[in-house]
């Protein structure tokens, strides 16, 4: 079996009555990047503090590049950079100041981490502002400062805790491909994010995090799979019974129903020309449609449908823009 | 097993190599605290401007109301006021430390592979800098106003020397209720609750023959009367405590150089526990 670079097994820990993680398992090959995905308060950011050496689990085991993080922290903050989400750097110093002391305090020589330095600030078009106090700085430049001094000493393992947050999309997708540029060079990455696109961009495998354990892994693909495929929605100008009858033999499980019964929902299977042949069908059944869409799975979709956080229908809804009243939708079987 | 994971760095260096990075990694925390006071010097005022004024105000407007046996007022009080001052300026410890805590960047540190106590033996050493600058700045107002020591210079930076290491080891007391407090407020009460009584209730500001016998055995076997006595008679500054049959008072020198010893052999490693503690979850 390959040796993982990154290994956690039966991870628990208890904040008082909270059970923050309850039996997690991570592992990450070399050269990957694991993601990990789940809602708030699921356990991800405990995760990540135990795996760089800032708690104790409660039971369980970890290693990062071989070294076990209880045993031999120090041996693991060698091998470790890690952006974490509350800024970590240091208000008064400049951003050159907060770079260079990371990297003296990671045993690199002076030298060496003035020329790190500057190659970061570019990297991250940090330079201008590298002369200033980060009082100054904007979110958006704390965050990308706090991801450059993850990576002064070039470390084998990144970890990354929601590492666009706050950015602006030009930045974000810097960011992505200084990511992937360091995986290619063959260091490893676990890094949480809220945002399923960027899972589904960078991650070689996902592991959707819920109430302190691992609920579903895989590669993106894989768990896209797990939603059971694409979605038919139709909304009716009025409830219309003709509707469903005229849909079953096009949908291939049961209807979900908004108890306005003007919107419809079915699993599908997605082929070319469905949406015309579902209005082609209610029109020939006489029903008046409003709109009609087939969704393909997001992992917004395993997200949701996974997590226990949001109730599929209402983040379905809300997506629509309809937030307002959000229709209650009943399982219909006939 | 490890050996077939690329790019990890080994550890295990020498211990002489350990002990340079460790010194390194204290001088790059220390650096940093002297940055943050270049960028906000105010936070000297306690070192600075705090002396000037409490040497001025005690020297002029206690001292003429304050007969000293065998001198003058302001060449007894000097001593004492570098003592108020420097024990006072401890706080500024507490402080500091609370502050670091409550920041994110003492979970950046965390992860680095520095010497986790550079932390604290940073900020000890930031202190008795600013200790050192708070005794220059009292040594020079107190020339001006008629301080005059009338020992050799050997004497005269020993009686400096014994304060400052008084000043240090009050560091890590404050150091420890830095690390113990939730917040700057707490670490300030303590200035007030603690640092303030042990000046005042001392030999440092006034003659203390005509105490209550019982205040004035707290006050004899108050630390900071022992310094205070041991520069006064370093310095050949009027010590009227020497009078005083307590052996502390007997022996001022002894007495001071232990307060300061058994300070730093509890608070240093309490200091060390309670970071452990503190950085632990």
């Amino acid at each position: 079996m390959k040796e993982n670079m990154l290994q956690a097994e039966g991870l628990t820990k208890r904040f008082g009555t909270i059970q923050a993680l309850a039996g997690l398992d991570l592992a990450a090959p070399a050269g990957s990047i694991l993601g990990v995905l789940g809602p708030n308060g699921a356990g991800k950011t405990t995760a990540l503090r135990i795996l760089t050496t800032l708690a104790l689990p409660d039971s369980g085991r970890a290693q990062v590049a071989g070294y076990d993080v209880v045993r031999n922290p120090a041996a693991v903050r060698r091998n470790i950079g890690v952006a974490a989400q509350n800024a970590t750097l240091d208000e008064t110093l400049t951003g050159r100041q907060n770079l260079l002391m990371v990297g003296e305090l990671s045993q690199m020589r002076r030298a060496d981490a003035r020329v790190r330095a500057e190659e970061l600030l570019r990297t991250f078009e940090l330079t201008d502002a590298a002369g200033r106090v980060l009082k100054g700085y904007s979110g958006g430049m704390r965050r990308r400062l706090d991801l450059a001094a993850s990576m002064m000493t070039r470390p084998p393992v990144l970890f990354l805790d929601e590492p666009t947050t706050g950015l602006d999309p030009t930045s974000r997708h810097r960011v992505w491909s200084v990511i992937r540029g360091l995986v290619g060079e063959g260091v490893t990455v676990l890094l949480t994010t809220q945002y399923l696109d960027e899972a589904d961009q960078l991650a070689d495998r996902i592991a959707v995090v819920d109430h302190g354990r691992v609920i579903a892994e895989g590669s993106p693909a894989e768990l896209k799979r797990l939603t059971g495929g694409a979605r038919l929605e139709a909304t009716l100008s009025i409830s219309d019974h003709a509707a469903l009858d005229a849909l079953r033999p096009l949908v291939e499980g049961p209807f979900q129903v908004s108890e306005d019964g003007r919107h419809l929902r079915a699993p599908v299977r997605s082929t070319a020309g469905l949406v015309a042949r579902v209005v082609r069908v209610l029109d020939a059944a006489g029903v008046d449609v409003e709109d009609v869409a087939v969704h393909q799975p997001s992992l917004d979709d395993v997200f949701m449908r996974l997590t226990s956080a949001v109730p599929v229908e209402a983040s379905v809804w809300m997506a629509d823009g309809q937030a307002a009243r959000k229709p209650e939708l009943q399982e219909v079987t006939r | 097993m490890i050996e077939a994971l690329p790019m990890v760095r080994a550890g295990g260096a020498s211990l002489p190599v350990r002990m340079a990075g460790a010194l390194r990694d204290v001088y790059v925390v220390t650096r940093r605290n002297l940055v943050h006071i270049a960028r906000e010097p105010m936070q000297l005022g306690d070192v600075t401007i705090q002396p000037v004024v409490f040497t001025l105000l005690f020297v002029y407007v206690f001292g003429s109301g304050i007969p000293v046996p065998g001198g003058t007022y302001a060449s007894f009080a000097l001593a004492g006021l570098l003592l108020l001052n420097l024990t006072t300026s401890s706080m500024g410890t507490a402080v500091g430390l609370t502050v670091d805590l409550n920041t994110g960047v003492i979970d950046r540190f965390r992860t680095l592979p520095m010497w986790p106590a550079a932390v604290l033996v940073g900020r000890s050493i930031t202190d008795v800098l600013a200790a050192t600058l708070c005794t220059l700045t009292i040594a020079v107002t107190g020339l001006l106003v008629g301080w005059r020591p009338e020992t050799d210079a050997g004497q005269i930076t020993a009686g400096f020397g014994v304060a400052l290491l008084f000043a240090y080891s009050l560091s890590w007391l404050a150091g420890c209720v830095g690390l113990w407090a939730k917040g700057v407020e707490t670490a300030q009460t303590f200035g007030f609750l603690v640092l303030f009584p042990i000046s005042f209730v001392s030999n440092a500001l006034v003659p203390t023959r005509g105490m209550p016998d019982w205040l004035r055995l707290i006050v004899d076997w108050n630390p900071v009367s022992a310094v205070t006595a041991a520069c006064r008679e370093l310095w050949g500054n009027p010590n009227p405590s020497a009078m005083h049959s307590a052996w502390s008072m007997q022996h001022p020198i002894w007495t001071a150089l232990a307060w300061s010893v058994a300070i730093l052999v509890v608070c240093l490693p309490l200091a060390s526990m309670l970071y452990r503690r503190r950085t632990t979850d």
